[in-house]
């Protein structure tokens, strides 16, 4: 006898009859006819009118009923809630039950049942079980509390249920303290800035002890939990990655990854030189290669957490290449992935081995794995450059199958090789060409067509080739089109005396007889290109190309950061950050891994002492961290028109920048400098002052010619640090316009085109007032000296130093960020002079708190109001006192601020003192 | 955490649902069926499916879908591990998990899903305490039942769900007290055409079946423990007394449960117990294929390779193979092109051999794949990596108990590249 007779009614009145069932005298009866009910839901049937009978049965001592009853309420509550009120009283009065199960069961249930009037009820036993003697209650009770949260958050916080939760994590017992970070964990999801699971060493420490106790589920909810903690130096990560370790020779492959997880953040901030970081780094390769001998399932999310992985911590598993080999009775999901991990994995010292392995897998029947494993062997030749000859050589063998789908994929890997290894495997063009005709994915075509365009002067029939795939012009894709286009203009400007026709054919093609805009823009450019200025179409048509490296297709390493702390989530297997797609999170924190206090990826930024006496301060290079780099990506990198109104608030570049704020830099500011001072007026004089100093400085030295004093230019970005790109400069006010004076070194062996420039937001606004103008690409080895205007209506935000201003480059490479100082005296405005009436009555109106005083040493001043009037410094009185020359001086800076110094001069000692009072206006 | 769970059978249907929170139409299940759709093979189904407001994860197993509806970020990894326990579970109640089982004792599997998650919460996952909580169904239990009304919901208190031993029920009596121990051990391998080892590694799993009356404490030491440098344990195992003296310290749960498994990777290790010597060939223009197939044993330290089974998926260009197996039997699926050729036992002396045509579509071009070939095997009385138990003790009870250990090796996934 089974259940399976519970599916088997399919009588008329069914219901009718169950109704009558449920109504019966008889006890067996009775549970039956519940069991009934119970299997017409599981299946999806409307029984819900049977409600009333069915919680009659609820007043039964037969524990199985009873239960039987509480899953049909839970699941029919919310429709019927009328009813399900009568079901209370014996909630209630079950919650006061001897057997602790029993009132386990009760309260668990109620927190089930999704009903406004019911959850009021709720309250008062949801509060006795929360303090209940029995853990077993308690334990039930603390996920209550996040049931109840889901129902009616706002109740929650009313009764004070929080605090009763937090006060479950020193419970005596592992299993409450785990479910109730389980519940806090969820409760928290929803309100991102509560500072629910406050964490420091003491909860940290009953955390840990729990682990070793509590059920693996709860392992799991406290090392995700601990993932979240920052701790305060390198020996509390330490220990508490020595007491997370046992955790990854658990059974359950959550809770390995989510001690990885942990570990992986831990490690960051141990130092490298440690013994036990090196220890660790072993401990974590054997977990992590057993979970690829679990279920499929497993593996796939193992494997896209591995790759991950590999990204940040190369070293760990670089020598188990092999247990990423592909089997060929693999799920295709679990295949894919782990090709993708060998071609991460692939060096120099295994490579011989992975393109064995590659070959062997494009012989496979899989069309789709065979196509990836394709692109694998031309991804490895980009990777590993020694092998890169040994990988052509692979794809020629494939492209002799002549299987059609594998001959399509390796020709648009060759091209890629030919964009990365320029000139050097030309030599197989020839077999390429023999394939022409099997083409038939877009892809193929257009790398075919690009390499017949880019070395149309080593084919012959380049001409004839092209002009065979213009014959089906229309009824090719766009991609094909475009890259036809392309490739024609091309052979036209190497070969213009044979191909004016084709190129005449391919333009009309494009122009009239196409209603693609792309197409059609791309057209008229180049024919209006090619009948104005040959030489320059030729220019820009057959311009050097950036070289591609395997970089592209490394997840972006501020992106990678973040999801290293979110390992084992569904961000883990989607590489997305969550707050790109999880539902309902609103203000998900973003996570960064913490830094290393010694190591060099800590922020190399000038010490503050420093920083405020002289404006040349050591350019920092910022590195790419937190946002930073990906929110700048995403900024429109033209500048503002020169003559506009300022931008709008709510322009790219003002979000960018407040993204900016809001993520990397404050963790920049953070690690360089102390507490920012707190009064603007008051922090105001330190930079300020900084900057006469320097003005004052040049005072000696050389004769300057009249004019704003301008420093030296210093480096602001190293080559090294920018991929070949050094950037030196300085800055200078001219004709009333503030200059970025810039020269641009290319230290890399290839061209860098497309430069662009952005600031983030700064002290002053300033902005550049026009694109940076670099029109010719610079070659290896060349400079360029280019100047840049720059306006001070852009976005403000206040600095530290004061004059800092953090500017990003872009190029074709890549964005490179640093930071650099500007001399103050730069945004002293022509206007700065001040009437001597107003000047007497403002320096008397100036509070004292606003004045500062400091001393010019060793200074020979002759024409020290001439010299400084060049740099906008006006001299609007001279007095002498008591064999002191005074000099009254003002200032304007542009944004409206007012500087007003007394200089004092004791004849005959070189020593200046000066006393500066500020407002603003 | 877990929202909703969905069983779907082979032919896309749904015919369980269960929910914990609110309840999900079951309309969700489309993305899956779309997905299903999509896959070439049941098993090629992505394990985790994005839809506008869930994600739909799922584990294929005895070929259900268990789909999980999940709502907000949740560990995949948990999701999946306990989808298997459920799958596990099922398996522990009712001996199989099939679309029928599961049909059969519906109530039984609302009340252990209603028991292991609460609120998507784990809350029982242990068997030892589901069985306190719900009593498995048995025939002779089934009849009781009907006869006096009772009800095969335990009445106790899940006891040991709360103390130091979570795992291991309280009460536990005997009359024939007795430890099991199967060390289990899975060669994965890929051979490549000239019979070179490629990548070779083991999986081990040490099984027991305990029953021993009371709270018994055991300890299991090694010959050889310094093989077992990556391993994975049951919670029961005391960690520290492994990291310290390599001995297996533990209270072990009631029954049937794995003890631990542990991988070695090092190749060296690792003996490759048969070989195959095969020659498969194709030639242009002709529409036949040539089918030759020799094993052997190579490294079983004179242990008998027994239930040998051969399997190759030819390519699709086959239409039929006319082979002659030298002993057992083989079978052709000219559907599937699935070649199986059931070896039995290899005798040293008699290498078995399997050879003939195979007969292509007639002017069809040579294929261009090259079947792999997958052997299973059974070598009894020997653990492959040469781990061996030294011994097995028990403290904190008094009687003597029986004990009993096993060694077994069988090839996992070993393919041979052809």
């Amino acid at each position: 006898m089974t259940d399976s007779k519970y599916f088997t009614t399919t009588k008329k009145g069914e219901i009718f009859e169950l109704k009558a069932e449920l109504n019966s005298d008889k006890k067996e009866k009775k549970k039956e006819a519940v069991k009934k009910v119970i299997a017409s839901m599981t299946v999806g049937k409307d029984v819900s009118a049977l409600f009333p009978d069915v919680v009659n049965c609820m007043q039964t001592d037969n524990l199985e009923l009873k239960k039987l009853v509480y899953l049909y309420l839970m699941n029919y509550a919310k429709s019927q809630p009328d009813m399900a009120i009568m079901a209370v009283n014996t909630f209630v009065k079950d919650c006061e039950d001897p057997n602790p199960l029993i009132r386990a069961l009760a309260v668990r249930t109620m927190g089930c049942i999704r009903v406004d009037k019911i959850t009021e009820y709720l309250c008062e036993p949801l509060r006795k079980c929360l303090k209940d003697e029995d853990p077993y209650v308690r334990k039930t009770a603390a996920v209550c509390v996040a049931k109840l949260h889901d129902i009616n958050a706002q109740l929650v916080e009313d009764q004070g249920f929080l605090d009763t939760l937090k006060d479950l994590i020193s419970d005596s017992n592992p299993m409450v303290v785990a479910n109730a970070v389980a519940a806090l964990s969820e409760i928290a999801e929803s309100h991102p800035n509560s500072n629910l699971l406050d964490l420091n060493p003491q909860t940290i420490n009953k955390l840990l002890t729990a682990l070793n106790e509590c059920t693996e589920w709860g392992q799991i909810f406290i090392l995700d939990c601990l993932a979240n903690y920052t701790p305060r130096d390198d020996r509390e990560s330490q220990s508490i990655c020595e007491r997370v370790t046992p955790r990854l020779s658990h059974a359950n492959s959550a809770v390995v990854l989510s001690a990885v997880k942990v570990l992986m953040k831990f490690m960051e901030m141990l130092p490298k030189d440690l013994d036990y970081y090196g220890t660790l780094l072993k401990k974590l390769a054997p977990p992590l290669v057993t979970l690829l001998s679990a279920e499929p399932e497993l593996q796939y999310v193992a494997l896209r957490n591995i790759n991950l992985i590999v990204q940040r911590r190369p070293e760990i598993l670089k020598h188990e290449m092999k247990v990423f080999f592909v089997k060929y009775n693999d799920p295709i999901y679990v295949k894919l992935e782990k090709l993708d991990i060998m071609i991460r994995l692939a060096s120099q010292a295994n490579i011989a081995q992975v393109l064995a392995e590659l070959k062997e897998y494009a012989t496979e029947v899989d069309v789709d794995f065979v196509r990836k494993a394709v692109r694998a062997i031309g991804r490895c030749a980009i990777k590993v450059e020694q092998s890169a000859e040994r990988c052509v050589s692979t794809l020629l063998d494939l492209i002799q199958t002549k299987v059609n789908y594998v001959v399509q994929e390796a020709i648009v890997v060759i091209k890629d090789i030919f964009r990365k290894y320029p000139n050097k495997y030309e030599s197989v063009i020839a077999t390429l060409c023999e394939n022409l005709d099997s083409l038939d994915e877009p892809e193929a075509r257009a790398a075919m067509i690009w390499i017949v365009g880019e070395y149309a002067e080593r084919i012959d029939n380049a001409d004839e080739l092209l002009e065979s795939f213009l014959e089906g012009f229309h009824d090719e894709s766009t991609q094909v089109q475009l890259q036809l286009l392309t490739a024609i203009v091309k052979l036209f400007l190497k070969k213009p005396t044979e191909t004016q026709e084709l190129v005449q054919q391919v333009l009309s093609l494009a122009t009239q007889d196409s209603d693609n805009p792309d197409l059609r823009d791309r057209g008229y450019i180049y024919w209006r290109l090619l009948s104005t200025d040959p030489v320059a179409a030729k220019e820009v048509v057959l311009a050097e190309k950036p070289l591609i490296s395997e970089e592209t297709d490394l997840i972006e390493p501020t992106l990678l950061e973040e999801l290293i702390c979110h390992i084992g989530t569904l961000a883990s297997v989607y590489h997305k950050p969550p707050s790109a797609f999880v539902e309902g999170s609103r203000g998900v924190q973003h996570k960064r891994l913490p830094g290393s206090a010694g190591s060099g990826e800590s922020v190399d930024s000038p010490d503050p002492g420093s920083a405020a006496g002289a404006s040349e301060a050591p350019p920092a290079v910022i590195p790419s961290q937190g946002d930073l780099l990906g929110d700048l990506l995403n900024l429109d990198l033209t500048p503002p028109t020169t003559t506009g109104p300022p931008p709008a608030p709510s322009s790219g570049m003002q979000l960018g920048a407040m993204d900016l704020l809001g993520g990397g830099l404050d963790s920049l500011m953070g690690a360089g400098f102390g507490a920012a001072p707190a009064a603007m007026p008051a922090s105001f004089s330190a930079p300020v002052s900084g900057g006469l100093d320097d003005l004052f400085d040049l005072g000696g030295g050389v004769g300057m010619p009249m004019g704003a004093y301008s420093p030296p230019k210093t480096i602001w970005l190293p080559a090294m640090k920018a991929k070949g790109l050094e950037i030196s400069g300085t800055f200078a006010r001219r004709a009333g316009v503030i200059q970025m004076e810039m020269t641009l070194t290319n230290k890399a062996m290839s061209v860098m085109t497309d430069f662009a420039i952005q600031f983030n937001r700064n002290s002053f606004g300033l902005a550049p007032a026009g694109p940076l103008q670099i029109l010719t690409p610079l070659s290896p080895n060349q400079s360029i000296e280019a100047s840049l205007p720059l306006s001070t209506v852009g976005p403000v935000m206040k600095m530290e130093p004061l004059t800092n201003l953090q500017v990003a480059v872009k190029n074709n490479i890549d964005v490179f960020y640093f930071s650099c100082q500007y001399p103050i005296s730069m945004l002293f405005v022509e206007d700065g002079k001040m009437e001597r009436q107003v000047f007497l009555a403002t320096w008397k109106d100036i509070p004292n708190d606003n004045e500062s005083q400091f001393q010019i040493k060793d200074c020979h001043l002759n024409a020290t109001s001439n010299k400084l009037q060049g740099s906008n410094v006006f001299t609007i009185a001279k007095r002498t006192v008591e064999g002191q020359d005074m000099l009254y001086q003002s200032m304007k800076l542009t944004n409206g601020i007012w500087v007003l110094a007394e200089l004092r001069v004791q004849t005959g000692n070189p020593n200046y003192t000066v006393s500066t009072l500020i407002f603003g206006v | 955490m877990i929202h909703s769970l969905f069983l779907v059978n082979a032919s896309g249907d749904i015919f369980l649902e269960k929910h914990w929170k609110s309840v999900v139409s079951r309309s969700v299940c489309d993305y899956f069926f779309e997905a299903q759709e999509r896959a070439t093979e049941p098993e090629n189904v992505p394990p985790v499916i994005p839809t506008p407001h869930h994600y739909l994860i799922s584990v294929l197993r005895h070929r259900i879908y268990f789909v999980a509806v999940i709502q907000s970020e949740v560990p995949p990894l948990f999701v999946i591990e306990f989808l298997h326990r459920v799958v596990d579970t099922f398996q522990d109640y009712f001996g199989v998990c099939t679309e029928a089982a599961i049909k059969d004792n519906v109530v039984v599997v609302y009340e252990l899903l209603e028991e292991m998650l609460d609120n998507g919460f784990p809350l029982a996952t242990e068997s030892n305490i589901l069985k306190e909580l719900i009593k498995p169904p048995t025939i002779l239990r089934t009849m009781v039942n009907t006869i006096t009304g009772s009800t095969n919901v335990g009445e106790q208190l899940p006891t040991g769900q709360l103390s130091v031993v979570p795992w291991r029920r309280t009460g536990v009596k005997y009359t024939n007290n007795e430890a099991y121990f199967d060390v289990v051990e899975e060669i994965d391998a890929i051979i490549d055409k000239s019979g070179s080892t490629i990548t070779a590694e083991i999986q081990g799993v040490i099984d027991a079946c305990v029953k021993l009356t009371g709270m018994p404490d055991l300890t299991l030491s090694f010959m050889n423990p310094r093989l077992l440098d990556d391993v994975s344990f049951h919670p029961c195992v005391r960690f520290k007394r492994w990291e310290a003296e390599r001995i297996l310290s533990f209270i072990p749960p009631d029954g049937n449960f794995r003890l631990l498994s542990y991988h070695v990777s090092s190749q060296n290790l690792v003996a490759i117990p048969v070989y195959v010597k095969h020659n498969i060939t194709f030639r242009e223009g002709s529409s036949q294929g040539r089918f030759d197939l020799t094993l052997g044993p190579k490294q079983t330290m004179g242990k008998a390779v027994e239930s040998v089974l051969v399997s190759s998926q030819l390519p699709r260009g086959v239409l039929n193979a006319n082979l002659n197996p030298s002993q057992g039997t083989y079978t052709f699926d000219p559907v599937t092109k699935m070649l199986s050729w059931d070896v039995g036992k290899i005798n040293p002396q008699k290498l078995p051999s399997l050879k003939g045509t195979m007969s292509l579509q007639a002017g069809a071009s040579k294929p261009d794949e090259n079947p792999t070939i997958n052997i299973q095997l059974k070598i009894q009385q020997m653990a492959i990596s040469g781990l061996k138990v030294n011994r097995l003790d028990m403290y904190g009870e008094k009687y003597k108990p029986f004990k009993g250990i096993k060694y077994m090796t069988k090839a996992g996934k070993f393919q041979v590249r052809t």
